[in-house]
């Protein structure tokens, strides 16, 4: 291959290093009416009278919005395929507020302080209501969140439940019951913010023909289109949506977040309209990881085989549940699609809190699953006295495996039969542990302050959502021989662009300077359900291959016609006749648009896929702790990563490289309390600390190739995988340092402390 | 109020209401480099030279702008040259989204221009207030050392 697995720069990179005008903020809009959001200072309370008299009194203020500008219409923000897996709970504006940060009423004025000045002008009469934070009390508790009539898709409302799981396969009590050896084991994962750097941008005009323009930092711009339309009432066809470059999503923008709210403003008034988010708003109002209570039970054999998985999963939705169901299933589904048992049984609720809404971010239910069950893993070997590499490797599945979960858990459905094709997680495992020195540190006994450990863990995820996930690729050539490829995949700064430039370039044998991208532009681009589930080089790759070869069967017949020889081949970026006689890709082109057999040549294509190959990764994290503050540092990372064949190494390195430090956060940094109302503490990046140059530890990436005989050019996922393990290798780490296991996320000294105490 | 100020090699005047930032102000005018990410001076992704010195320009109020030179990536390179820190950021792929790189590069001039250790360690000193989400710094810090170790090498202007 001349272009697959090279270091191709990045089709956007020149103008991203220069800076130019490229993402959803970098265009000066004419009369644009900034937009602002009255977000409830209090977590639960109906509305009893709202009055908006003095804001719309203001001068410049041009519209105010409440509860009572709209029909009362439910759907959900969570940007998936259609009709959406999870509760539809939600509306524009409601008459009830349910946590702190829900909105009241936007103003739409002409500058932003004086829409910031409208909302204090705002009166909201609130009728407070008794609040639920704790996720254990969600179903016992004598509050309902989503009483009325008319939401659909919540498991059981007067409950609390918006979604509910149970699977189970084989007979996993009695498999328990006869196992040698039981482990059982409950863990938490917090709420984490994705924290991309560019905040939530939506702009909104009405072009020339008085359709509604919506350019946005979005992740989803299909869904986008959709779902503005649906609450909108009014046609997709009136709708085009644009994404720009996109300054990091990691999920946060895989949600319908303030789209429908400019698109109301500029439908209302016919002008243009901005509205971008605080980094406080991204904090207490934007989207977060759905925290997680987890109980595992692993049962294993004499020779320690396992023989039944047993999960729980409590998940904390916050006060509406999009993505609810289907981070609940992804950590079922990833958590099961590890080790082989016989015998596995899922039982989860996603229940409602009056605390923030939890939405899609990276990994989106693996990393709650993989923290526990790596943990237990490393409880479980430690019982019975054998190496955690050794235990593992024992009990993954292998290639020709069925992986039974798939077939019963799909996306809020039935899923799909699934057969293991690739896998070298044995190889990353075995990678890992030269370049870790596991060997020499594992053994190592310390006595000191500070105390060194090393920790081992393994986690797979998925490449698209099987079944669902949809991309589609359109390439058409100019005279030149190079090639415009437009695809609806939305490169979210994963430089997705490139390696389906890559793609196209390998197909069709031209250079990649030779293949223009232009993606995610709903007026110009084909369909694609988006950016997240790691799929777009898997589903849209595979979209774009497809549609490449489709466009070189064109070139070549032709080639052919022009030639008058039905056997002419291609050879390079020629069409060769059997007599010597060729032609090349230009002058085809440039004769089939001019003067003989006059076509455009081009090729398009779609692929579904019912596969989902799951990338794996073995991370491994040595940690110093000091036992004296019950700080944690961590020294070295680890990370091997089977992601099939690797597109573009340098891009594949940048996404591992990128996910360990948020895995990291999550573990060590990232903090997300609430008072006793309810309110987001931590309102800043100073308090909420992601990681920083200087925090980073040393970091070694690599990657065990296998080919994946369902991607393209064997390619699987690597965007989401490396988020998984650094968590649980960690805190392995730390209980090889000293002794302690810990059990809830983040590590927190005080409680690391207490334990070095009993442990000593 | 009106100040007087250098602008990329140019010297402006602007008009600009007391409060108003010199992040309002450049983006403004469309000087789009310098990023919107958290109006504290906790991102960095606002960062531009002032007076060789890299600030965040959220932080800094217009009239404090008086008399000064402030630069941003739009003058550091011409529509054909790209400055070697761009061209190392490219070729490592040290820009991911891209939404932090303008500020990082901006540190790292202003690292530069200080003419003292290029090592690794000072290097993540300089991009310490560039939050990144997306690289785990490791591109980017390799861009940095490629570029500065050459130009302390050279002695010359990277």
């Amino acid at each position: 291959m001349k272009v697959i697995g090279q270091d191709t720069p990045r089709v956007d990179g020149e103008a991203l290093v220069r800076g130019n005008s490229v993402f959803a903020d970098d265009i000066k809009l004419n009369n644009v009416l900034h937009v602002k959001i009255l977000h409830s200072p209090v977590a639960h309370a109906n509305i009893l009278n709202i009055d908006v008299s003095k804001a719309q009194a203001l001068e410049g203020v041009e519209a105010v919005f409440t509860h009572k500008d709209f029909t009362t219409h439910y759907y959900t923000t969570a940007g998936q395929g259609y009709p959406e897996p999870g509760p539809r709970d939600m509306r524009i504006l409601d008459s009830t507020v349910r946590f702190v940060g829900d909105r009241v009423a936007f103003v739409a004025a002409k500058t932003l302080e004086i829409a910031e000045q409208a909302l204090s002008l705002i009166e909201v009469e609130y009728e407070e209501l008794p609040t639920i934070f704790d996720m254990e009390e969600a179903m016992t508790a004598d509050i309902v969140l989503h009483s009325e009539s008319g939401k659909t898709g919540i498991h059981d409302a007067a409950h609390n439940v918006g979604a509910h799981l149970e699977a189970e396969l084989g007979h996993v009590d009695k498999a328990l019951e006869s196992s040698k050896y039981v482990f059982e084991g409950t863990y938490s994962t917090p709420f984490v913010q994705m924290a991309s750097i560019e905040p939530h941008i939506s702009l909104t005009w009405m072009d020339e023909n008085n359709r509604l323009v919506i350019r946005t930092s979005t992740q989803v711009p299909f869904h986008v289109r959709r779902i503005v339309a649906e609450v909108m009432g009014i046609p997709v066809g009136r709708i085009r949506v644009i994404k720009p470059r996109i300054g990091g999503g990691f999920g946060g923008k895989q949600e319908i977040l303030n789209e429908e709210l400019v698109a109301a403003v500029t439908l209302k008034t016919g002008k243009p309209a901005r509205i971008e988010y605080t980094r406080a708003e991204e904090l207490f109002a934007a989207r977060l990881r759905h925290p997680e209570l987890v109980t595992f039970r692993l049962g294993f054999d004499k020779n320690q085989i396992l023989t039944a998985i047993d999960l729980n999963i409590l998940e904390n939705c916050g006060a509406y549940g999009p993505h609810a169901l289907t981070v609940m299933s992804v950590t079922a589904q990833k958590a099961l699609s590890m080790y082989k048992a016989p015998s596995i049984r899922v039982n989860g609720d996603g229940v409602y809190t009056n605390l923030p809404i939890g939405g899609a971010y990276r990994g989106y239910g693996a990393p709650q699953a993989f923290f526990p069950l790596e943990s237990l893993m490393d409880e479980a070997a430690s019982a019975m006295n054998i190496d955690p590499i050794e235990l593992r490797l024992k009990n993954i599945f292998k290639v020709g495996d069925d992986i039974p979960i798939a077939k019963i858990l799909g996306e809020g459905r039935e899923g799909f039969p699934m057969v293991l094709y690739s896998t070298e997680v044995a190889a990353c495992l075995k990678q890992g542990r030269e370049l870790s020195g596991w060997d020499k540190l594992r053994g190592q006994k310390q006595n000191g302050r500070y105390r060194r450990g090393i920790g081992v863990a393994v986690a797979g995820q998925g490449s698209g959502i099987p079944g669902i996930d949809m991309g589609s690729a359109f390439i058409k050539m100019n005279e030149d021989a190079s090639f415009n490829l437009q695809v609806g995949a939305t490169d979210i700064g994963t430089g997705s662009d490139t390696a389906l430039a890559q793609i196209a370039a390998e197909v069709l044998g031209v250079p990649v300077d030779k293949i223009i991208v232009y993606s995610s532009d709903t007026d110009m681009t084909p369909f694609d359900t988006g950016a997240y589930a790691s799929s777009t080089t898997y589903i849209s790759g595979s979209a774009v291959k497809k549609a490449a070869e489709n466009c070189k069967t064109m070139i070549l017949e032709q080639g052919r016609l022009l030639l008058d020889d039905t056997e002419a081949v291609i050879e390079g970026t020629f069409v060769s006749g059997g007599v010597g006689d060729k032609i090349s890709f230009e002058d085809i082109c440039t004769k089939s648009f001019y003067t003989d057999e006059q076509k455009q040549i081009m090729g398009t294509a779609s692929h579904m896929s019912y596969d989902s190959p799951p990338p794996f990764n073995a991370t491994f994290a040595e940690v110093e702790v000091d036992t004296l503050t019950g700080t944690v540092r961590v020294i070295k990372i680890v990370s091997v990563t089977d992601a099939g064949q690797i597109i573009n190494p340098k891009m594949a390195e940048g996404q591992i490289e990128g996910g360990i430090p948020q895995a990291l956060g999550m573990t060590l940094s990232e903090f997300m309390p609430f008072d006793e109302k309810g309110r987001a503490i931590n309102l800043d990046l100073n308090s909420y600390h992601i990681y920083t140059a200087k925090d980073m530890p040393e970091l070694v990436v690599r990657f065990a190739e296998s080919h994946e005989p369902t991607g393209p050019y064997g390619a699987k996922a690597v965007a989401e995988i490396p988020i998984n393990a650094p968590a649980p290798a960690v805190a392995n780490a730390v209980y090889n340092a000293v002794g302690v296991r810990i059990k809830h996320l983040p590590i927190r000294p005080e409680v690391l402390l207490a334990g070095i105490g009993k442990a000593d | 109020m009106t100040i007087q100020f250098e602008l990329n090699g140019r010297l402006v005047e602007a008009n600009a209401a007391p409060g108003t930032t010199l992040l309002e102000y450049l983006r403004d005018e469309e000087v789009h480099s310098v990023k919107h990410g958290c109006d504290h001076g906790e991102c960095g992704a606002c960062t531009v030279l002032m007076d060789n010195k890299s600030v965040n320009a959220c932080l800094i109020l217009m009239y404090t702008v008086n008399g000064r030179k402030i630069e941003t990536l739009e003058s550091f390179s011409t529509h054909k040259e790209l400055h070697p820190l761009q061209k190392d950021f490219l070729h490592e792929g040290a820009a991911q989204c891209g939404f932090c790189t303008p500020g990082m590069i901006l540190s790292l001039e202003a690292l530069d221009r200080e003419d003292g250790a290029t090592d690794e360690a000072t290097i993540r000193d300089a991009l310490n207030g560039n939050l990144c989400r997306c690289t785990g710094y490791v591109k980017p810090v390799k861009a940095a050392l490629a570029t500065l170790q050459q130009s302390s090498r050279t002695g010359g202007d990277a």
